[in-house]
């Protein structure tokens, strides 16, 4: 095997990159033949079901397993008194942990939802009613679950990288000598991921080695956790992800549930399947943490930022770590000569919150987006036009350039395409029939991040040609861009590649988060493939039997993955019989990317306006979202059909955020009410416009070579400050508290309107 | 989900015997809410009388009375062009209730006993005294932003979800009901009990009774009507607030109206004094409003749903300018 | 009174069962409690259709039932003896797409894919039904059918484009 460390710049020739080819899973997604963690083809196997507190603290004073144990087909109740003892987790992030918690490991309660039985029976109706006849009676102890009140309060210096506490220039003197000023609280609530898919696992021990269909965004994540949790080697463990029925965040950590599965599997000896509840959902594997975010903006008349405080209060976990970093965007995004940035979190008994797309970005952009807008009001000019006044070249907080930043451009092409100027500036001014009409605007950004990551492109002697690693596809496209990188560096049809994916023993690849995988992986395979064509045109050219012998490299190209002289078409030879003349049965290379000290000269990341329409029926406080459009810089668009898609997908969860979800806690109880998709509301088909999607494509070569930064994330920043925005502009309503449901604009001034 | 005994009736006379052999017995039409609620653990049946395929299904009219029986699909009513026709309100409350899937398995008869979404309710680890008498109720200081403010009581407070019965409501229709003493048939209304201090018993159905059809008069009161729906999402989503209206138009003037609200009271809530209100009255803004307030004077607000009084007003105004087709 | 052929099956014990499934006979030993998207993902083998709430809040189980989309997370097993149950699997010719899965790969409807059986066959069902005339009559059809991806305006112009051909 040979190993090529991908350098910047090298740009390859572009032909399928960028191209908006199908899916290339996209037929065993119709047919049904995609096979998700739940449908892993395993015999024999044990259904598990989990049974979780239903008190916030205290512990558990009895358990009562008769009636359980009686049903036919209960084979085994796990709970502390009997599972099997786990070492405590260690929680510095190397292994990604989401609680310190080890499940089943004594009688405390942490938190409302915490699990505390597994019910594992030959059928899963078996299980299933066992889960329901345990009997645990707990002693109740003391918790405490809202912010009010809370009297842990940490003051967390960094998150990932990022400084938590900011303070830039004197922003003190800065407001005082603000012409205009903005001063506003605005919070964002609980919020679950709610993918699709609920969270599974099927677990099995065979010969000490723990193989595991999961539900994962991280393969290699788990595979470590795992390991660890069942003190085995890495090696003894296996962890296959091909199919992720979204993610979004809940799938990056290790949950509770995945310790308790293979515990399960340890103790039957048989494979076991855990599947999570759309309930058990809502507490078992993290949420976005609510967010109180003060925003004080100072400005001169014309719109210009002179200061800006940011305060962040919000929730984590006392078992967690994560919190919602709300304050991440408003050191970089616009230019602001003086700051205070603040994160205070309080120490909850409550799940973890984790990641959640574009964890901070989004409350954040939030938050701000809507300042920003309440200054252009309060300086009597367009929301717009005061976004642009404040347009910088450097990130403020690093110092450094942006390594490429269009968000002018954004702005230019989406008013454009809005038709923006058509707009009248003050609220309730616009109006079609019965209905009110308002036009928001927003800014987006999510940072660019890379890691490390390896791919092994392989052709066999029948010329198939195999892309492998560790990376996964939450339905981001990833396997089709990869067929197309790989197709572009070797001459072939991206449809005839076969990518293989989540699967813990393929090569390196990180978590799919923070939008990074098509960064961390797509140069990894361009070297991959790069490399392997040097291969197959050097033995082409070498081998005395080659129809090739004797041209040098430069003069061969490879189309449809045949090898011809240039100056000869009939010259040529096929990747299958190049393989065989090599002697061996196939070819192999190892490609290797990571970041390099570019990471020092550039500051990088990505930008986007959101432009939204909302109409507003009045009588009935009727409000719907009738137009969006997004136009977003994330350097090169590698597949025009998958990224338009995952735009909308992040415009829709701006929908959603903005106008319909929330996570309600009954606060006596510290316990969701809303852990169902009935009550927690996710949009349907019929919330949702026309969206538009625009891109402002510059490649960015000084990220990597092949110039795309991510797209995951940063297609649901801004949403909701644009939806909150133009509902303003429609109603004359500010509403600062997501989400904007009915009652929030039946208040007294709106009320008054209506009845005048 | 509990295991229970599964059997199959032929008839429906034989339903209800096999029905009351046991103490907990629960027919299956469609399926939609007994599932559900039997995954939720909150129905236990010990038997589960499977009436999915009696034939109850016909539409018919006979002179001025439509009759539907009781296991007609949703779907299938509301398409119907008699109903459609003849009585637009049950048409448009149809297709506004659940999803195209659940409305082709949902039964007519079914949806008249359709059980409350109160989340305290359809989770047994909560107080409810609908659930489990006496137990207290956990949505009474809880998050009750979807809870009822009319027909409430100290005990309960949950909303009545459903969208066809509070059009059947507006439309005066009847209900028939086979029991062992054959077959009987009562106002819509006469189904349904206001919680009190019992909000275990919610409608007025004898053991082992089985309702088997119902029953609207054609006449042109009902062939002026309207259901409207207000709600957080666009579609597939329980009504914050509803409203059912018929209006009889004599020259300038309301001859007679009917209204009966959803999503704001226990049980389909019609709302008679407002009806008064409007006989007589002149199809006007004016005249809406008024009824409105009446209507919703007796409202018993908790923390979170003050605004449904609001909101539900507005809906009446709105569903009564739009039936008497813009006029005011 | 009781019903000769269908004799009670009582609490834990289990009845046979045969339903038309993709076309062909198949015969089940089902306890009552089963429920007919179980039955198909951990007893027929066909995995295709979801369980995405399994409570009738997201659609994901969707198959059709004498053709009509149904929830089969809502539907107990038993109750189905004799239906003609069509899931994902059955709906393709042989290695040719049915017209709205085609369609759905050609107009990127779907992004991680779990909600797309489900939502194939409502589409299917939808065009059927006659009740697929324009964006905002499918969008309101299709409502029943969450994507969290958000997909919803390209599975719009799958079935757009599948009613206009057909």
């Amino acid at each position: 095997m040979s190993t090529t460390i991908e350098r910047p710049a090298t740009a390859a020739p572009v032909t399928h990159v960028g191209r908006p080819l199908d899916r290339i899973d996209g037929h065993a997604k119709v047919t049904g033949a995609a096979r998700y963690a739940a449908d892993a083809p395993v015999g024999d196997v044990l259904y598990a079901v989990i049974v979780q507190s239903t008190v916030a603290g205290g512990r558990i004073a009895e358990i009562d397993e008769t009636a359980t144990r009686a049903v036919s087909g209960v084979v085994e109740v796990l709970t502390y008194r009997n599972a099997p003892k786990i070492p405590a987790f260690p929680f510095d992030f190397t292994v990604p942990f989401a609680e310190q918690l080890a499940p089943l490991q004594s009688d405390e309660i942490h938190y409302d939802g915490q699990h505390v039985a597994l019910v594992i029976a030959e059928t899963f109706e078996a299980a299933r009613e066992g889960a329901v006849l345990l009997r645990i009676t707990y002693a109740p102890g003391p918790f405490q679950a809202t912010l009010e009140g809370a009297h842990e309060t940490e003051l967390p210096d960094n998150f990932f990288g990022n400084a938590m506490q900011v303070r830039r220039a004197d922003p003190e003197a800065a407001f005082a000598a603000s012409e205009i000023t903005v001063d506003a609280t605005y919070s964002t609530p609980v919020e679950n991921h709610n993918p699709l898919e609920p969270s599974a696992t099927v677990a099995q021990w065979r010969d000490g080695e723990l193989i595991v269909h999961d539900a994962s965004q991280w393969v290699l994540g788990s595979r470590a956790a795992y390991a660890k949790a069942f003190s085995v080697d890495e090696t003894q463990v296996r962890v296959l992800a091909p199919y992720i029925g979204g993610g979004f965040g809940c799938k990056g950590f290790f949950w509770a549930h995945q310790t308790l599965a293979a515990m399960a599997a340890k103790v039957t000896g048989r494979a076991v399947k855990l599947v999570l509840s759309r309930e058990q959902m809502f507490t078992s594997v993290g949420h976005r943490s609510s967010t109180r975010q003060r925003l004080r903006l100072g400005a001169s008349r014309d719109g210009t930022l002179r200061a800006v405080l940011h305060d962040v209060q919000g929730e984590s976990a006392r078992v967690g770590a994560f919190f919602e970093p709300a304050g991440v965007v408003t050191p970089m995004l616009f230019a602001v000569p003086a700051l205070s940035v603040s994160h205070r979190v309080a120490k909850l008994d409550i799940p973890s919150t984790t990641a959640m797309r574009a964890p901070g970005e989004t409350p954040g952009t939030y938050a701000l987006g809507c300042a920003m807008d309440e200054l252009a009001y309060a300086c009597g000019l367009d929301p717009l036009e005061v976004l642009r006044r404040n347009e910088t070249e450097t990130d403020g907080e690093s110092g450094l350039p942006f390594s490429s930043r269009n968000l002018l451009a954004c702005y230019e092409r989406g008013a454009e395409a809005f038709d923006w100027s058509a707009r009248t500036h003050a609220p309730r001014s616009m109006r079609d029939g019965g209905e009110l009409i308002g036009w928001g605007v927003a800014a987006a950004t999510y940072p660019a991040m890379r890691s490390r990551g390896e791919a092994r492109v392989t052709i066999d002697a029948a010329g198939t040609i195999d892309v492998a690693s560790a990376t996964h596809d939450l339905g981001t496209g990833m396997y089709t861009i990869l067929a197309q990188i790989a197709a572009d560096a070797l001459g072939a049809d991206p449809r005839a590649i076969r990518v293989r994916i989540g699967d813990s023993a393929f090569p390196l690849a990180p978590v799919a988060g923070g939008s990074m995988s098509s960064a961390s992986i797509g140069p990894a395979v361009h070297a991959a493939a790069e490399r392997i064509r040097r291969e197959v045109i050097s033995i082409a050219t070498s081998a005395g039997a080659s129809p090739l012998h004797g041209l040098r490299a430069d003069e061969v190209h490879v189309v449809d993955g045949i090898l011809r002289a240039k100056d000869d078409p009939a010259r040529a030879i096929a990747y299958a019989d190049v393989v065989r003349l090599g002697g061996s049965g196939a070819l192999e290379a190892l490609g290797v990317a990571e970041p390099g000290k570019e990471q020092e000269e550039y500051s990088f990341h990505s930008f986007g306006a959101q432009f939204v329409e909302v109409r507003y029926d009045e009588e009935l406080a009727r409000l719907r979202v009738s137009r969006a459009l997004g136009v977003f810089d994330c350097g090169r668009v590698l597949n025009a059909k998958t990224a338009r898609s995952q735009m909308i997908g992040g415009i829709v969860w701006g929908i959603g955020m903005a106008l319909l979800e929330e996570t309600v806690r009954d606060d006596r109880y510290g316990a969701v009410v809303t852990n169902n998709l009935a009550d927690y509301h996710v949009p349907v088909n019929a919330d949702v416009p026309a969206i538009d999607v625009l891109f402002v494509e510059e490649p960015d070569l000084k990220f990597t070579a092949l110039g795309a930064r991510g797209m995951g994330e940063i297609g649901i920043t801004g949403v909701a400050a644009a939806i909150a925005n133009a509902v303003y502009h429609a109603t004359g309503v500010r509403v600062r508290d997501l989400p904007i449901v009915p009652e929030k604009l039946l208040g007294g001034a709106a009320q008054a309107a209506w009845r005048k | 989900m509990r295991a229970f005994e599964y059997v199959v009736a032929d008839s429906s006379a034989a339903a209800r015997a096999l029905a009351r052999e046991v103490g907990a017995a629960r027919f299956y039409a469609g399926g939609t809410t007994l599932v559900d609620l039997m995954k939720a653990d909150v129905e236990r049946p010990q038997r589960v009388v499977d009436i999915s395929r009696l034939p109850l299904t016909a539409i018919e009219r006979r002179g001025d009375v439509v009759r539907i029986g009781a296991l007609a699909r949703n779907s299938d009513v509301a398409y119907d062009a008699t109903v459609a026709q003849a009585f637009p309100a049950v048409s448009e409350a149809l297709l506004s209730g659940a999803s195209g899937q659940i409305r082709n398995s949902a039964t007519i008869g079914g949806n008249l006993l359709q059980r409350t979404r109160c989340t305290y309710f359809r989770e047994t680890r909560w107080r409810c005294n609908k659930r489990e008498p006496g137990s207290g109720c956990d949505a009474l200081d809880g998050f009750n932003r979807g809870h009822a403010i009319l027909g409430t009581s100290d005990a309960c407070i949950a909303t009545f979800p459903g969208d066809l019965p509070v059009a059947l409501a507006a439309l005066s229709a009847h209900v028939v009901i086979e029991g062992d003493a054959g077959e009987r048939t009562i106002a819509l209304e006469d189904l349904y009990l206001l919680p009190g201090d019992e909000p275990q018993h919610e409608t007025s159905l004898a053991p082992g009774e089985l309702i088997t059809a119902i029953e609207l008069r054609v006449e042109p009161l009902h062939a002026r009507s309207h259901y409207l729906k207000v709600r957080d999402r666009a579609s597939y989503e329980f009504a914050l607030a509803s409203v059912a209206c018929a209006v009889e138009l004599d020259g300038g003037r309301i001859a007679q109206a009917r209204i009966a609200l959803g999503g704001v009271a226990t049980v389909p809530w019609r709302a008679v004094d407002a009806e008064a209100a409007l006989a007589g009255a002149p199809p006007d803004d004016s005249a809406f409003r008024h009824a409105a307030d009446v209507a919703l004077s007796g409202a018993r607000t908790r923390a979170h749903n003050g605004y449904k009084v609001e909101l539900a007003k507005r809906a009446i105004v709105r569903a009564l300018r739009t039936v008497c087709g813009g006029a005011a | 009174m009781r019903t000769t052929e269908r004799p009670a099956v009582p609490p834990r014990s289990s009845a046979p069962l045969t339903l038309r499934l993709n076309g062909r006979d198949a015969t089940f030993v089902v306890e009552p409690n089963v429920t007919l998207l179980d039955l198909l993902r951990e007893r027929a083998g066909l995995t295709g259709t979801k369980k995405g709430c399994d409570r009738g809040q997201c659609g994901a189980c969707t198959v059709l039932v004498n053709g009509r989309r149904t929830l089969s997370c809502l539907a107990l097993a038993l109750v189905h003896a004799g239906d003609e149950i069509t899931t994902i699997e059955g709906l393709a010719n042989g290695g040719e797409l049915h017209a709205v899965q085609a369609a759905f790969v050609e107009h990127d409807a779907f992004q991680c894919g779990f909600c797309t059986s489900g939502q194939i066959l409502s589409a299917v069902a939808v065009i059927a039904e006659g009740r697929a005339h324009s964006d905002a009559e499918i969008s309101e059809a299709m409502s029943g059918n969450l994507c969290r991806c958000g997909a919803y305006p390209n599975i719009v112009a799958a079935i757009a484009a599948v009613q206009g051909a057909g």
